[in-house]
């Protein structure tokens, strides 16, 4: 919303206060300034100036000569290209060294040999337009009229008018309100503590009965039309509007039309209420229906653009046809042109809700549909049509025919609230006596009476006595509420599974992993980019019904697409080596009726030339470990769609699948662009919550000494390490404490198809120191077991 | 036999004096004081001398196998100390040369921030709650007096699933959750993801973080919620900061305000970081609705409480002088390394 601070001065004295304590002061109150300007302030060193003679320019056959008084002891030569100059003129005069709109400079100079101390200047020059000055024109000098100042050596935004200042609110939606003048006006008025002047409204009419013109307004769908009055003014005398209004119209950003369009706009702004004019001539046998649209029905709408209609919409009708998206935009024929005679003023209440379904749905928000979306008061109807009929006997726009006719079916209640002055006070944390805020709501036109409080009508906002202790606050002055810290103890802190994942993160990161955040949803093409086979399950996600475009359409059941999407951008920035990890949330649809599961899923990644299937799971081990996750089963995974058939393994606990690491499957790097090698690890992270055990216990450090035995078998090559692990420490018992891998050989030495595998044994007792012979049984039961499935020790 | 010790001594004491490593000094040593040492041997001697004479020069011969012992010890200390800086000195190494590369895993900013704020409120006795970010409709808007026809409703902000499930636009949902389960005095924040249909540039993202903030008690009132949350604005920008409450609007809230900082870069003076306002707003609140307390099952005449949102996005932008939001979803190595 911009206001124009000359036409608040029309309503309420700020004289007294700068522009940037208005912009200050009234957004501590509450209505919140973004910016604010002053009209023409970029223009310097522009007067006006009186044309004394011109010549023609004796080497051009374009160029005049002239001499023009600028209010200076000698006139000044100037010489100028245009063609519309008589003697006698007053023009803008661009002096040496001046600044025109656009910031352009300009100096004296010669123009083919002929001497020119500055430049005659065109609206455009000054940042304004012929609209805002019908009678000048775009191609030539802007001769100004008998409404500005022509006083030679007047600085020119003086004379024209060009001084306003505008401020920019932004108004909240439950305030349309202050979407006028008039509601800023009585904001303004409070917050100075100044007087409230509205606007006089004063006209005569010319007889006759509005009914002889507008034969009968029906609206027969009072659910979306509150309330619809219409006046008729005839004899309509289309011209411009005077400066007054052209000028408040501009530097509220409305372009000035003629005047009957003028004074629609004028009362828009001024009292928030949206107008329309229809021309009579178009209004089949002279009825308003204000009715919903018919199926199949269409209308051209005034922007020329032809609309359909559906049902649920709500048109202004005449008996044969719509005239009107009602509260959205006329229809081609409503308009008015140079030859209309007689017109229809409506001023008219719409259901919110209503409008903004339907602007929507035909792609069209006005001024009108946007002010009438946030719920206009319907009791303000009436008094805008009066203004806009006074503004017509002002500006001699037509005759105004007697009458109005006034549908209002069921006129709204007005909100009564108990006055709580105390619970005010309590609430809100102040000390304000019942006298200071029955002012407070009095200066804002509530009426305060017998302890009760009556809402006027246009603050729909103010329901509840909450409602009111805003409105002591915000003009108490909310920087005037003592702070105070809270008081009383209160147990903060992290709970259970808040304390395991800043746990997981830390480790995480001290592994060498970088967080990433990635968005929720996902396209549905990314399963197809991770090979998920059709028919999986994971391919059944939530579906968003408006998505902003198809990538970002459902939520994702698995995570892995996003950190492939990681992946890709860092591998293709060259980034040459990373690691990542991300603790993601997913989405496991439960039916229409339930909300669907989010799960979180921990993924890891990593690329680079020191990076490897087994630096990964290392690194889930170490996750593991962390979470005092020790109980878990590796096997070989050869059906993971996207991973590498051969180098991916499943880590089940508890008999749930725990996590699945692998390298990429080759397609899939292929589908993200990636031309390295990519390990990511899948690891349910609910599951390990579930199975962790944080809890440390000391154990005693060992008091006797260990022994160590070094074993190699020879076995096939397709026998899994692990299952060996798992054979030798059961068959070597209690007494083997640590068993670690050291070596696995493929070669010559060994034969096709075999491999070495060594192992490095450590026994110990807790209570005793152990024998050779204990140890050794214990190797012999090893190699035994081993020997069972064909595993050779290497001698 | 004195003039024959003296000279020994003098020997003895040359001979170490001369000795430039370990090996020509325990020579030395065994020379003189070795079993059969030229020192040694005098002592073996002293039987040969008269009762007189033995206490007088044994105690000299001692004396000076003491001083050839000591002078030794001395030589042989002063000797290793100059072979390790010889040996010191040999294994010099550049220092300058670049340490070696560690493993370097970093949090993601805005969980960087996350827990900045985390860790002030749980300080002040604050819970940390959470809720689903697939929500439904009343949780997200008409518990929260948004009701059916309310511009903010509007699908051009929401992603909805069905007519009555959605992704969550805020984290205010969370408050009602909270209060279904939890009796007053209530401290809790709520951090967590939230939706809204924008199209991503360098200031929207769809999906960003809030931090949801809610307290309920007896007697709680506007000056709490401005003691809270000026406390909040001197933790994370310093003891120096102020703040400002400007009249605003929240359907959940009421009175609502939306609170600026005084300006940590230029101290309110005005500078670009503040478009010269000396004010920067990092967060809305308001007293909570009472028919907001209603719906999650506190009596809003013995109760009431404040509540407030605060952008995460926004506040790591502040606190990383980041430009551009679009960084923290790209997840780009040298970006995400810098925090």
């Amino acid at each position: 919303m911009d206001l124009s601070r000359r036409w608040l001065s029309d309503y309420v004295d700020i004289s007294e206060i700068s522009d940037k304590e208005f912009a200050d002061k009234i957004t501590l109150s509450g209505s919140k300034v973004e910016s604010w300007a002053v009209e023409g302030e970029e223009l310097k060193n522009i007067v006006v100036g009186k044309v004394l003679s011109l010549e023609r320019h004796p080497d051009s056959d374009h160029m005049w000569i002239t001499t023009v008084d600028v209010g200076k002891a000698a006139p000044l030569q100037i010489v100028t290209g245009a063609q519309n100059l008589t003697v006698g003129d007053f023009v803008p005069v661009a002096l040496d060294d001046s600044v025109v709109h656009g910031g352009k400079e300009i100096r004296k100079g010669t123009l083919r040999g002929v001497e020119s101390a500055g430049m005659l200047c065109s609206v455009a020059e000054l940042g304004v337009s012929t609209h805002d000055f019908p009678y000048a024109i775009e191609d030539g000098i802007f001769i100004l009229g008998e409404d500005c100042n022509r006083t030679p050596g007047t600085d020119i935004r003086t004379a024209i008018g060009l001084t306003d200042t505008v401020t920019e609110f932004e108004i909240t939606p439950n305030r349309p309100d202050c979407l006028s003048i008039l509601g800023l006006a009585r904001e303004t008025a409070v917050t100075f503590d100044k007087e409230l002047k509205y606007p006089e409204i004063k006209y005569s009419t010319i007889g006759e009965d509005v009914r002889d013109y507008l034969k009968n307004v029906t609206i027969q769908a009072p659910d979306k039309c509150y309330r619809y009055a219409g006046a008729v003014v005839k004899n309509v005398r289309i011209k411009p509007s005077p400066l007054f209004i052209r000028e408040r119209l501009r530097a509220c950003g409305v372009r000035p039309i003629n005047n009957i369009v003028d004074i629609t706009n004028f009362v828009m702004l001024e009292y928030g209420q949206p107008m329309h004019a229809f021309d009579l001539r178009y209004l089949q046998g002279g009825e308003v229906i204000v009715r919903n649209a018919r199926e199949g029905e269409h209308i051209t709408t005034l922007d020329d653009t032809d609309r359909a209609l559906s049902p649920e919409m709500l048109v202004i009708a005449d008996t044969e046809k719509p005239v009107a998206v009602a509260g959205i935009m006329g229809g081609e024929y409503s308009g008015i042109m140079d030859d209309t005679s007689t017109i229809v003023f409506e001023s008219a209440c719409f259901n919110g809700v209503s409008v903004r379904k339907t602007a929507k749905k035909l792609g069209m928000r006005t001024e009108a549909s946007g002010r009438y979306e946030k719920g206009l008061d319907s009791d303000g109807c009436l008094t805008s049509l009066r203004r806009a009929l006074s503004l017509v006997a002002l500006l001699d726009a037509g005759d105004i025919v007697d009458g109005v006719i006034d549908v209002y079916p069921s006129p709204k209640k007005q909100t009564v609230i108990d006055f709580c002055p105390d619970w005010v006070n309590n609430f809100i944390g102040i000390n304000v006596s019942a006298d200071e805020q029955k002012k407070i709501l009095e200066d804002l036109e509530f009426k305060v009476e017998d302890g009760k409080i009556y809402v006027p009508s246009f603050r729909g906002d103010v329901e509840h006595k909450a409602d009111i202790s805003e409105e002591i606050a915000r003009f108490y002055g909310f920087d005037k509420i003592s702070t105070r810290p809270l008081s009383g103890a209160c147990t903060g802190g992290f709970n259970e599974a808040q304390k395991f994942q800043n746990l997981i993160h830390a480790r995480c990161v001290s592994l060498g992993l970088t967080e990433v955040k990635t968005y929720s949803f996902i396209s549905p093409k990314a399963y197809d980019k991770i090979c998920l086979p059709e028919g999986s399950a994971y391919r059944n996600s939530i579906v968003i019904s408006n998505p902003l475009g198809e990538d970002t359409s459902v939520m994702r059941t698995t995570a892995l697409p996003c950190m492939m999407d990681v992946v890709s951008r860092n591998y293709n920035n060259r980034n040459l080596s990373e690691s990542f990890y991300e603790l993601a949330t997913v989405y496991i649809p439960q039916g229409e009726n339930a909300l669907p599961l989010e799960k979180k899923t921990l993924v890891l990644a990593e690329y680079g030339e020191t990076k490897s299937f087994f630096t990964l799971k290392g690194k889930v081990e170490a996750i593991f470990a962390e979470a005092g996750v020790t109980e878990y089963d590796v096997a070989p995974l050869t059906t993971a769609a996207s991973y590498h058939p051969g180098r991916t393994a499943r880590i089940t606990a508890a008999g749930k699948e725990l996590a699945v690491i692998g390298e990429l499957h080759p397609d899939v790097l292929s589908n993200y662009g990636i031309g390295a090698k990519v390990w990511a690890a899948q690891i349910d992270f609910d599951l390990l919550y579930s199975l962790k055990n944080t809890l440390r216990l000391y154990k005693p450090l060992p008091k006797h000494p260990a022994m160590q035995r070094d074993l190699a078998f020879v076995c096939d090559k397709s026998e899994p390490v692990g299952k060996l692990e798992k054979m030798i420490a059961a068959a070597a018992g209690d007494i083997l404490e640590k068993i670690e891998l050291f070596d696995v050989y493929e070669g010559i030495q060994v034969g096709p198809l075999k491999k070495s595998v060594a192992f490095s044994l450590t026994f110990r007792a807790k209570d005793r120191t152990l024998t050779d012979a204990e140890t050794d049984a214990a190797v012999k039961n090893a190699i035994q077991a081993l020997a069972a499935i064909g595993a050779i020790l290497r001698q | 036999m004195k003039e024959q010790l003296e000279k020994l001594r003098q020997a003895a004491m040359d001979a170490v004096a001369q000795s430039d490593d370990l090996q020509a000094l325990e020579n030395a040593r065994v020379r003189f004081l070795g079993k059969k040492g030229e020192i040694t041997s005098i002592l073996k001697q002293m039987g040969k001398l008269s009762p007189e004479e033995r206490p007088v020069m044994g105690q000299m011969a001692n004396a000076v196998r003491q001083a050839v012992e000591e002078s030794i010890a001395a030589a042989a200390e002063e000797l290793k100390k100059r072979q390790q800086e010889m040996k010191l000195k040999a294994e010099t190494i550049d220092v300058t040369l670049p340490g070696e590369k560690q493993p370097e895993g970093h949090r993601h900013p805005l969980e960087i921030v996350l827990n900045e704020v985390k860790d002030i409120f749980i300080g002040m006795g604050f819970q940390i709650a959470d809720g689903p970010e697939v929500e439904w409709d009343y949780y997200n808007f008409e518990a929260l007096n948004i009701p059916e026809g309310h511009p903010a409703r509007d699908t051009q902000d929401t992603f909805y699933i069905t007519e009555k499930m959605l992704l969550r636009t805020q984290t205010s949902p969370v408050q009602i959750r909270y209060m279904e389960n939890h009796k007053p005095p209530i401290r809790m924040i709520a951090p967590g993801r939230v939706f809204r249909s924008d199209p991503v540039d360098a200031t929207h993202s769809p999906l960003f973080h809030q931090i949801e903030g809610l307290v309920v008690d007896k007697n709680i009132t506007m000056a709490d919620l401005k003691g809270n949350l000026l406390t909040l604005a001197k933790k994370l920008y310093g003891e120096n900061t102020e703040i400002r409450l400007r009249p605003h609007h929240f359907p959940f809230t009421e009175p609502s305000c939306e609170i600026d900082v005084s300006c940590f870069r230029c101290g309110g003076k005005g500078c670009p970081m503040c478009k010269n306002e000396g004010w920067i707003e990092i967060l809305g609140a308001g007293m909570v609705h009472p028919k907001v307390l209603e719906r999650g099952g506190i009596d809003p005449e013995e109760y009431s409480g404040f509540a407030f949102g605060l952008g995460v996005e926004r506040l790591a932008m502040f606190r990383f002088s980041v430009d551009d939001m679009r960084l923290y979803y790209e997840n780009d190595a040298r970006f995400l390394g810098q925090f």
